[in-house]
This record gives structure tokens, C-alpha cells and sequence, in this order.
């Protein structure tokens, strides 16, 4: 038991160290060095305060992603559309967040649930294809990822603003951005996200290991048959199920649109944060508390990779290949645990 | 005396858990060898310790006299050690040959040599009287035949000793006896075999010698010329085991189960619940017998809820239950177990606690407020798993780790203790050892004194007859007849269950 | 045994990140130099776009260049954008590295700068395309509809259909400067002249682009002014295509940005076209240039809105003029004078272009 738990552990850590040093051999055949490279990476997210708080506020995002995907995954559903209800979750916080005029103790919670309303809503209707006309959900999502990206870029462009590309600044009233935050870490866009995302995966334990619903949602995620002989509604929480998943992605995007930016412009293409949330799933073994550490790794990379580039002059292409690396590796975990066993048999 | 295979003292340990304490085997050159115990007493670890899957923490392997490490199957295909698996590892579309060489295919020139596999495959083929064609796809043959690819795969590497792992669970009787044709054609050939089973009739038919085992100890090597089931029994099982269930005569009440002119169809439309009646009432067991695919499931899903019905009525205590959701149906007072306990019965990834409130744990004390209370839970399991004699490291462990007979007892136990006024037994006892199915008709018939109704379905004659106290034979999705399991014989039954013979037995329907 | 493992990996994980942290701390710029610094960041395009960041950016190396400096974090540099959200960082991560003067390249980083020029108040920045109205930052801004007038003068004057097609990228007011510059170039030498105005809705999907210019083609326009950035290279295709099944066709593109020659070449059998009629250029790398210039001079710029027109070579027509006919040529130059001199405003958007038309009458 104990022994296993270790091995979920040292699992991931291993797939990382195997990503970087695969990263590092990349690095060296492409004529650059490692060393340099990799202190430049860790020096870019935890070098100061200001990069301290900039990895942070990068990982907010990526842990309510990862729960989301994570969510939808221990309840036996893939949920692809991460992406698309993060979009739609960060249009609708912007929108009540520019529309309103509240005292904040009303507001920000406000723009908040209604990005979780809108991501839910999102998060709906492939639940609903799913359970009702058997629609394999992995094709909804996808699909529905694409048309949060072009309505809500319609709407930025007709609603939120005139024609423009953006739409204007939220109140005050519901922004996430702390001066106190940002002045500890030297100006960086660090904001409150990180408390909430933190209460995410709270949330997300408590539900599903606590609660007479989650115990539901994790039986028909393992079994629909035998949830249907006890007598559960398993159309009704496969619904559920998508719906609580894309309530954590559409905050996500409230992370984004409440914190980070302040408002929110017409993209060209995805934000990749859903699509990442995915790998920081995989990597945090679907679990609350190892999300939140591969959401921080993650975040530590994206971050830290702006700075390879102009201390070491490495590509910033090549730290994708290393986040892709320890995806590779994290996913061919049986591998892993091949040698890990083979290495503890030795020991004995 | 020589022999081809001696392990000798083989311990093998998992965490706490001893699967293999000491156990010796040894198997002489062409004898058919049975290795005979429990579910979860240790012939597969013991058997996997052979094959190399897995390492033995303590005894010596010998191999025509010579000890040997085995590290890995490989080791085990190279000193002629074959496993013919339960469940067939075989690619669907590809055709024999090609399954049979998948991994050592023959190259001419870089490509592979189909046509000289071919000629192997036949050539073996014909040697043992197995009449596989090389080149049948595996979708288009039989369950036997693909048996039959297996062993052909472990001869085509050279095998000389032959594992068969429970290999007769998934044959017809017919299929059975020819197995057993083959398997005295290949210890003819100069082949031995070790046969891992359960069931003393096919020990007494075919073996030379048996090793029994109990809860991973070895008791010992008997001629099976020189012992008899009941004593293999007691060994195995480690007690008297009666093979004929004591029952006092039943004393039925009030109905309990009342349908009348049910009709369910099938998801393509089909009539497969055509028009039936049937009656249960307290403290009786009604057998259900009849040949699989005659409406039996779908009997059983329509009375549950997993199945919309078309027509009719089903009663429970007067109270009208049809097709209400699973949930009402459970609450208004019926147990089910069912018929496939991986796809119904248990969360197989739930620890063996938590499977235990599977329908009650929306209920107090288990949920309060819509939390879950573990402590209620886990102290609710721990009673089931003692009362019932449920062998699990703890009440933590996965359910999936658990072997097929304590899964069974652990429905058994949820079922019997949510105290419900119909208990529905769709094939308690497929794929369970002699001890268990002992275990698990006890439990039945003390549900039938308690006042209990009792609904049997089951494909074995010998269960149904043994059990019951009313037998009703189903005939493509009709009651065809209602027979006393004291005054019917195993032919009769065949023939209704064939649908040759109609008779109304003097019971109301 | 076990344990003593995860120990000693342990152990070496954190040695390994204190050597790299140390290294690190190494690299930390220095507080005080001397020499003049100058980097920019570019948005998702990279300094390989083909466009306004790879004008920029050639724009900072011919400086650092002509000045002596070296490409670095004491010469020049740029840091490339993944993502909206690089934005800041990138910006911050130029502060913290004591550049003198940082260019954020393109609108899409007004906001980002706006910020921190607010938070670093003696930080110099410039911001292309875009005002940013802080007293540290250089807001650079171009002429777009004087060039696009002059290329609207060449298209009115080739057009034989009389039907002309203008491809914007996105639908906001710098693309709007384009059109009803252009517009104003056709109606001024052409009044019998149509002109077809469509957005892709985004400046890197080509087959929009292509779509687009397919439609327009067929309905009998033959002359296409692109301001779509890549989505124009689906333009250029689509021509190219329709030249290679029908080479007497006259069918033209005018590009953007940049000269866009290059990108018009088509091989028939043996013999090669260039369906670019000509490009309206925007001399990013002048701008840049320039500004970099005045601040190392002491003489930065600062919450002032510079507008590069054609008196400043910030726009015009670019170099490569072989298909355009030298009486049309003339008229343009004249057309360029009269702006200069201020005898004609040029509309930039789409109500000053009514009034424009009107004024024709």
C-alpha cells in the first residue's frame, strides 16, 4: 500500500528528470548548453520575487485546467474542452465585470460564478450528448472548443466593444490584481487567482472523496452498469460530471480575465492553457494535491522558458520539446515503473 | 522416478500475504498431473512462479532433474514449458497460423513464411487430433477451437509440459469431452500436464495424480485412483463439504412475486420475454432452469429495472413495481445478485468496503447531509466481511483484487443483509469452487426459512435440482413448465428444456 | 534501502538546483553602465513574420550596427511572445535587464505597457502602431492610408474592370486606415471605379485569405490591395494560381508592410510573372531607427505621438515598380507631392472618406 504510494510519487518526478535530461541532449546536439540553459530556466521562474510571482500567477490557470480535465477524468469522461470553456468562462467574467457597478464583496464573486456558469454551460451540452444519444464526447468538446473561440471573439467585437479587438477594463470592483501582491514581487501580475485556484482543488478533493455525490460520480465513472444496479442516474451524472469540469475551466478563465489581464481581446488561436491542462492532469495523477504541483512545474517552465532565450541563448521551441519530453515520459509511466520495481527488486 | 518438473518447497510472498507457503509439486513424464484447490488458495501464483511471471521468495524449480532459474517466460517457452491461458490471448483477425507464430514467425529471405508455418501448423494439428485450419480466422471459430490454438501455439514452441489453466470453465459439456480426448492424445505423445482445476469430476475422469493445496499450503499428492471426490473435497476445502444441501421442506406463504403476461424486447426488437407468469412466495426458492439465451437475463433485468418491459405486470407484495427505476425497485424490497458480478455487482475499482453500501449509501448512517460517513461505512464491511466469511487483506483492499468466490460473498453479504423480502440469485455460483457454491446455497435456503422469496436462476441442472423447491422451466422466454425438483429427473428437465415436452404442472402460473 | 534512495536522490536534486541557482544569480544584470541599451519585444509573429516585426527588428540591428553594439543583454536584443500572456512578462523581464529604451512591436501590447510604464515611470518605451499616452513612452504611429492612397492611384489607373478588391485583416481602426486611404487613391484618378471591401477577421489564416481572393477574382476584379498581414499570402496564392492556368490573364495583388516582389513570383512553363503590382511599404525599420536614435542623443521622444508619413519615408510605394507603367508612376508622384505639401488630405476612416468623395464631386 504504502509501497504503491511511493511509486505514484516518484513516478512523475522520474518522467521530469527523464524529460530533462532528454531536453539537455536535445540542447546539446543543437549546439547549445544544457547548464546554461537550465539555469537560465530556473533562474526565470524562481530567480526573484518578481519571477516567484510571475511562475505563480501563471500557475493559477493551469491547476483550475488541470482539475478540470482531472475532474472529468476520474468520472470516467475526457473532457477536451478544456480550452473553449476557459474562453467562454473569461468572456463572461470580463462581461460582468465591465457591465456592472457592484460593491465588490458582490461583484467579484459575481463575475466569478458567472464564468463558472458559463463554462459549466459549455461543459453541458457534450455532457448532455453523451448521456442522452451516447455522442462520444471527445469529438463534442473539440468541436465545441472552436466555436467558444470565434462567439466569443464575435462578441468582444460587437458587444464589448465597438468593433475593437478588446474590451474595455473590468471594474475595480471585481478585479483579482492586489497592488500588495504586486508590490511584494516587484510589479509583477501576480493576483488573488492563486487562492482561489488553491480552494479549487479543496474543492475538487472534498466532492469527490467526501461527499454521497461524488462517491456517485466516481462509481459511474468506473462502471456505469453497476451504478445503474444500485440504482444511480448515471445519464444524470455524466451530465454532472461534464458540468462540474467545465465550471473549474470557465474560473480558469475568470483567473485570466479577472487577474492576469483585466479584460479580454479577440485571439487569433487558443490560449493552449486548456490543452495543457490535460498534461498537468496526467502528470498530477488525476489528483488534487499532485495537480497542484504539476501545475507548478508547468507554470515554472513557461516562465522560466522566456528567459532561455536571452541569457542562453536557446530557442524557446526547444523548451516546448522539453515540456513535450516529460509528457512523452510521464505517459510511458509503465516504463517507469518497469525499472522502478526492477530497481527496488535489486535492492533487496 | 523421473520427473519432468519438481518445485520444491516454493514460497512466495506479496506484502503480509503468504500465497505460497512451502508448497512442493512434481509431476512425472506423461502423466496428466491436477492441481487442485480453492479459489485464492495459490495454484496461479504457483503456476506463475513456473512460467516465470513471477519470482519465488524461497524452495528450489527443477526441470528434468536440472534446477533452473526461470527469470521470465521466455526462460519458461525455452526449457518446454507452455501455458495455455483461461482467457485466450489471441488476435481476432488474424487467422490461426498467423496467431500461432506471432512472436517466433519463420523468415525466408526477411519475409515471413506463411506457407511453411502452415505446413507446421497442419502437420501438428493432425499429430495430436486437434482438426484446427491453419487458416480460419479466430472471429469465425468456436470457443473450443480457439482453445485448441492455444495449445497448438505452445506445441508449435516446442512444449513439452503443458499447463491448462482451468481450461474446461468456458467449454460446453460436448467441448469438455473432447478436450479430454486431446489431452490423453498429447500424454500419449510423450507430453505431461499439469491441469490447475476446481471441479473433482474432471480430476476423477482424466488425471493420474492430484496435488491439493489450501490457503497457500501444499496438503499433499494422491493417486486418483486411490481416492474418491468426497475425500478431495475435505482436503480442498479443508472440512466435510455435503454435496447434496440438507433442507427441511419448504413452507410457502404469502406471494410475493407476482408476473403476469410480461413481455420484454430485446434492444433490436426482438421478443425475448414473451407473455410470462410466474409466481413466488415466501420462504420458497423457485428455480429457474433452461439453456442460456432462453430469456433468462432479461427476466431478471425486467423485474430489477435495468430493463424497460413492454407489457404486463410485476407485483411485489401487491405493490405494482413495474418498470419503476432500479432505485425504487431496490427500496420496495428486493436483493439482487446478479449475473455477471464485474459488470453489475461490484465497483471493481472501489475498495471491497465501499462496494459494500453500493445501494444504501445515500442512506443513514452511511451519508449525512450528503457526506459520507467512512467510519459507518467501513464499520458496516467489516461485520459483512466477517459474517461472511469474506477472505480480503482488509476492508481497503480493491475489489478487483479479490477472487471471484469472495467478490461472490461479498454481493452475497450486501444483499442478504439489506434484509429484502425477494432475493433474486442469478448464477450465484458460476465459476465458484465446491466450498464456496456449499457456502453460498446454505446462505440461500436459510434466506427460504427466514420467510424469505427466493428466486434461483441458474444453468446448472445439479444447482437447480438441488436447491429449489419449485423448478420453472423457461423455453424461449415462457415458463414451459412447473416441476417438484423430488418428483423430476435431469431427463425430464432436458427435454423441457429443449422445448420437446410441454407440461403444466398443477401450480398456479 | 529504500529510503536511503529517495535520500540521496533527494540530496542530489537539491545540490543540483542550488548549483543552478547559484549560476543563476551570476547572470543578474549589472546596476550601472555606461554604453546606450536598446531591445524589443515582438507579439506572436517572431522576428521572422515577414512583416512589421522583422522590419523592426532589422531596424535595431542596422542600428546597432552603425553604433558599434553587440547583440545581447548589453547591445541590443528582442524576446519573442508565446502567448498574450507573455506580454508583461517579456516587457518586465527587458526592465529588469536595464535596457535604456524597450519597443513593444504592434497594438496588441498597448495595454501591457501602458501598465508598466505607469509602474517603472523612468523606464523609456516606445510602442509601434498604438498611443500610449504616459510621458515615458514613444507612441509610433504611421500614415498608413498617405501610402495606401498612392497604391489606390496605381490600382485605379490599371484596373481594366473597373472593379477593384481591398482584404483587411481584422475590422479595427488601423485596417480601416488602409481602406479608406486606398478607396480615396482609386476614387481620386478613377470615379467609375468599384471597390470591394472584405475582412478575414484574422491576420494569420491564409485560406481565408485565398477564399477571399477567389471570390473576388471571379466576380471580374482584378486588382486585390491587401492589408491582412499572412492572411494576404492566401491572396497571392490564389493570384498565382490563376495566373498559372491562364497566363494572358491580368490579374495583380498590391502587398503591404513590406516590398512584397518575392512573394508575386510565378514560373509558367519558362517564363516568369510577378502578379505584385506593387507594395504600399511601412518603414517600421525607420521608425525604429529613428527613435532609438533621438534617445541615445538625450532627445527621447517621450508621450509624444510620432506619425511617419511620406514626408518622412515612414510609407510609400516600394522600390520594385516593373509592372507599373512610367506614365502612372508620374501621376503617382504627383499625387505624393500635393500630400506633401498638404494640398490634399487623405481620409482615415470610413466618415472622412465620405466626405472626401464628396468634395470629388
Amino acid at each position: 500500500m504504502s509501497s504503491n504510494r511511493l511509486t505514484n510519487f516518484l513516478v512523475p518526478v522520474f518522467a521530469v528528470l527523464l524529460g530533462m535530461i532528454a531536453g539537455s541532449i536535445v540542447m546539446l546536439v543543437s549546439g547549445y548548453d544544457p547548464i546554461a540553459g537550465y539555469s537560465a530556466l530556473i533562474y526565470g521562474a524562481f530567480g526573484d520575487s518578481y519571477y516567484i510571482g510571475e511562475t505563480i500567477r501563471q500557475t493559477t490557470p493551469y491547476i483550475l485546467a488541470g482539475l478540470a480535465v482531472a475532474f472529468a477524468f476520474r468520472t470516467g469522461l475526457f473532457n477536451i474542452g478544456v480550452e473553449g470553456q476557459l474562453i467562454v468562462g473569461w468572456l463572461a467574467a470580463v462581461w460582468v465585470g465591465v457591465s456592472f457597478d457592484l460593491p465588490k464583496v458582490i461583484h467579484l464573486p459575481l463575475a466569478i460564478l458567472a464564468a463558472a456558469a458559463a463554462g459549466a454551460l459549455w461543459a453541458f451540452i457534450p455532457g448532455f450528448l453523451k448521456a442522452r444519444f451516447k455522442v462520444h464526447e471527445v469529438i463534442i468538446t473539440i468541436m465545441m472548443n472552436y466555436i467558444a473561440l470565434h462567439v466569443s471573439n464575435a462578441v468582444i467585437r460587437s458587444v464589448l466593444s465597438d468593433k475593437g479587438f478588446k474590451s474595455a477594463k473590468i471594474h475595480e470592483s471585481a478585479s483579482l490584481q492586489s497592488e500588495f501582491l504586486q508590490s511584494i514581487t516587484d510589479y509583477s501580475t501576480l493576483h488573488y487567482g492563486i487562492i482561489i485556484a488553491l480552494i479549487g482543488a479543496v474543492v475538487m478533493w472534498f466532492l469527490l472523496e467526501k461527499t454521497t455525490k461524488g462517491y456517485e460520480l466516481r462509481a459511474v465513472g468506473f462502471n456505469q452498469h453497476a451504478s445503474q444496479y444500485a440504482g444511480m442516474n448515471v445519464p444524470r451524472n455524466i451530465i454532472l460530471a461534464m458540468v462540474i469540469s467545465g465550471a473549474f475551466a470557465g474560473v480558469a478563465g475568470a483567473m485570466e480575465g479577472l487577474g492576469t489581464f483585466g479584460n479580454i481581446s479577440v485571439k487569433a488561436g487558443f490560449t493552449g492553457v486548456g490543452f495543457d491542462g490535460i498534461a498537468v492532469a496526467l502528470l498530477g495523477s488525476n489528483n488534487a494535491f499532485g495537480i497542484i504541483l504539476s501545475a507548478f512545474l508547468f507554470g515554472a517552465l513557461k516562465v522560466g522558458a522566456l528567459e532561455m532565450p536571452s541569457s542562453a541563448d536557446v530557442p524557446t521551441e526547444l523548451v516546448d520539446i522539453v515540456i513535450a519530453l516529460i509528457i512523452f515520459f510521464v505517459a510511458s509511466s509503465y516504463l517507469i515503473r518497469l525499472l522502478l520495481s526492477r530497481f527496488q527488486k535489486e535492492g533487496k | 522416478m523421473e520427473y519432468v518438473i519438481e518445485m520444491l518447497n516454493i514460497r512466495k510472498v506479496f506484502g503480509n500475504f503468504v500465497a505460497n507457503d512451502n508448497i512442493t509439486l512434481q509431476v512425472k513424464k506423461g502423466e496428466i498431473h491436477a492441481l487442485l484447490g480453492e479459489n485464492g488458495a495459490g495454484k496461479s501464483t504457483l503456476m506463475n512462479v513456473l512460467f516465470g511471471l513471477y519470482q519465488p521468495d524461497g524452495g528450489e524449480i527443477r526441470v528434468k532433474g536440472q534446477p533452473v532459474k526461470i527469470a521470465n517466460p521466455n526462460v519458461a517457452n525455452d526449457l518446454g514449458i507452455g501455458m495455455v491461458h483461461q482467457h485466450f490471448m489471441l488476435v481476432d483477425t488474424f487467422t490461426v497460423t498467423e496467431n500461432i507464430i506471432l512472436g517466433s514467425e519463420p523468415t525466408k529471405a526477411g519475409k515471413m513464411d506463411i506457407a511453411r508455418a502452415e505446413a507446421e501448423v497442419r502437420e501438428l494439428s493432425e499429430r495430436y487430433g486437434l482438426a484446427v485450419d491453419p487458416t480460419a480466422k479466430i472471429s469465425d471459430i468456436s470457443v473450443g477451437m480457439q482453445q485448441r490454438v492455444e495449445i497448438l501455439k505452445t506445441l508449435y514452441r516446442g512444449a513439452d509440459i503443458l499447463i491448462f489453466d482451468e481450461p474446461t470453465a468456458v467449454l460446453t459439456p460436448q467441448e469438455i469431452q473432447e478436450l479430454i480426448q486431446i489431452m490423453r492424445a498429447l500424454v500419449r505423445e510423450g507430453k505431461s500436464i499439469i491441469l490447475i482445476t476446481h471441479k473433482l469430476k474432471e480430476i476423477m475422469e482424466v488425471c493420474d495424480r492430484v496435488t491439493v493445496i489450501r490457503r497457500g499450503k501444499g496438503i499433499g499428492t494422491l493417486n486418483v485412483a486411490e481416492t474418491n471426490p468426497n475425500e478431495l473435497a475435505a482436503l480442498m476445502v479443508g472440512r466435510e463439504v455435503h454435496f447434496k444441501t440438507d433442507k427441511k421442506p419448504a413452507q410457502p406463504g404469502k406471494e410475493v412475486l407476482e408476473i403476469q403476461d410480461l413481455v420484454v424486447k430485446d434492444a433490436r426488437g426482438v421478443t425475448v420475454v414473451d407473455h410470462l407468469n410466474l409466481t413466488v412466495r415466501a420462504g420458497e426458492i423457485v428455480g429457474i432452469a433452461g439453456v442460456d439465451g432462453n430469456g433468462q437475463t432479461e427476466l431478471v433485468e425486467a423485474i430489477t429495472g435495468l430493463m424497460k418491459a413492454e407489457s404486463g405486470s410485476i407485483k411485489l407484495n401487491g405493490k405494482d413495481i413495474f418498470n419503476l427505476p432500479p432505485r425504487k425497485i431496490t427500496e420496495a424490497g428486493i436483493g439482487h445478485i446478479p449475473q455477471d458480478r464485474h459488470k453489475h455487482g461490484l465497483v471493481l475499482d472501489f475498495p471491497i468496503g465501499e462496494n459494500m453500501v453500493l445501494q444504501t449509501y445515500y442512506q443513514e448512517p452511511y451519508s449525512k447531509r450528503g457526506i459520507l460517513n467512512f467510519k459507518a461505512i467501513y464499520e458496516k464491511a467489516r461485520q459483512l466481511i466477517a459474517e461472511f466469511d469474506v477472505r480480503t487483506p482488509d476492508e481497503y483492499t480493491q475489489a478487483r483484487a479479490l477472487s471471484g468466490g469472495n467478490q461472490q460473498k461479498a454481493i452475497i453479504g450486501r444483499e442478504v443483509d439489506r434484509n429484502p423480502d425477494l432475493l433474486i440469485a442469478a448464477q450465484p455460483t458460476r465459476g465458484l469452487d465446491v466450498g464456496a457454491i456449499e457456502f453460498i446455497h446454505k446462505r440461500l435456503i436459510e434466506q427460504r426459512d427466514q420467510g424469505k422469496a427466493v428466486l434461483l436462476v441458474s444453468f446448472e441442472l445439479d444447482e437447480v435440482m438441488n436447491v429449489s423447491d419449485r423448478i420453472a422451466v423457461i423455453y424461449e422466454g415462457k415458463i414451459v413448465a412447473i416441476v417438484d425438483p423430488k418428483e423430476t429427473t435431469e431427463q425430464e428437465l432436458g427435454l423441457l428444456m429443449a422445448g420437446s415436452k410441454q407440461k403444466e404442472a398443477g401450480v398456479s402460473s | 534501502m529504500k529510503k536511503k534512495r529517495i535520500g540521496l536522490a533527494l540530496s542530489l536534486v537539491l545540490a543540483a538546483s542550488t548549483l543552478l541557482g547559484g549560476c543563476g544569480q551570476a547572470q543578474k544584470a549589472g546596476e550601472k553602465k555606461d554604453n546606450f541599451t536598446v531591445a524589443m519585444v515582438t507579439d506572436v509573429g517572431g522576428i521572422d513574420d515577414k512583416s512589421f516585426n522583422q522590419s523592426a527588428w532589422e531596424g535595431l540591428q542596422k542600428f546597432g550596427e552603425d553604433n558599434g553594439m553587440k547583440k545581447g543583454k548589453d547591445g541590443y536584443d528582442y524576446l519573442q511572445s508565446q502567448s498574450d500572456a507573455d506580454y508583461a512578462t517579456n516587457l518586465n523581464k527587458l526592465v529588469r535587464s536595464n535596457f535604456d529604451l524597450i519597443y513593444g512591436i504592434g497594438f496588441l501590447m498597448t495595454d501591457a505597457i501602458t501598465k508598466i510604464a505607469e509602474q517603472k515611470p523612468k523606464q523609456k518605451f516606445a510602442i509601434v502602431d498604438s498611443v500610449v499616452d504616459k510621458p515615458n513612452v514613444a507612441s509610433i504611429t504611421f500614415k498608413e492610408h498617405e501610402g495606401s492612397f498612392l497604391v489606390g492611384v496605381v490600382a485605379g489607373l490599371t484596373t481594366k474592370t473597373n472593379k477593384i478588391g481591398f482584404v483587411g485583416g481584422m475590422e479595427i481602426p488601423l485596417i480601416e486606415k488602409f481602406e479608406s486611404g486606398f478607396r480615396a487613391g482609386v476614387k481620386a484618378v478613377n470615379p467609375k471605379a468599384t471597390v470591394e471591401v472584405q475582412y478575414a477577421g484574422a491576420f494569420d489564416q491564409a485560406d481565408k485569405g485565398k477564399a477571399i481572393a477567389s471570390s473576388m477574382y471571379a466576380s471580374g476584379i482584378d486588382v486585390i490591395y491587401h492589408a491582412a498581414g499572412a492572411t494576404g499570402n492566401g491572396v497571392f496564392s490564389e493570384a498565382k494560381d490563376l495566373k498559372t492556368k491562364d497566363p494572358s490573364r491580368e490579374l495583380w495583388v498590391i502587398g503591404v508592410d513590406k516590398d512584397q516582389a518575392p512573394e508575386g513570383e510565378v514560373k509558367v512553363g519558362d517564363k516568369t510573372y510577378n502578379v505584385t503590382l506593387t507594395s504600399m511599404v511601412k518603414r517600421v525599420d525607420v521608425a525604429v531607427y529613428d527613435v532609438a536614435k533621438k534617445a541615445k542623443e538625450g532627445q527621447f521622444p517621450g508621450g509624444k505621438v510620432l506619425e511617419y508619413g511620406l514626408p518622412e519615408n515612414g510609407v510609400g510605394i516600394a522600390p520594385t515598380q516593373d509592372n507599373i507603367k512610367p506614365e502612372i508612376l508620374k501621376i503617382v508622384d504627383e499625387w505624393k507631392q500635393k500630400i506633401i505639401k498638404g494640398e490634399v488630405k487623405v481620409p482615415t476612416t470610413r466618415d472622412e472618406y465620405k466626405q472626401f468623395e464628396a468634395s470629388l464631386k
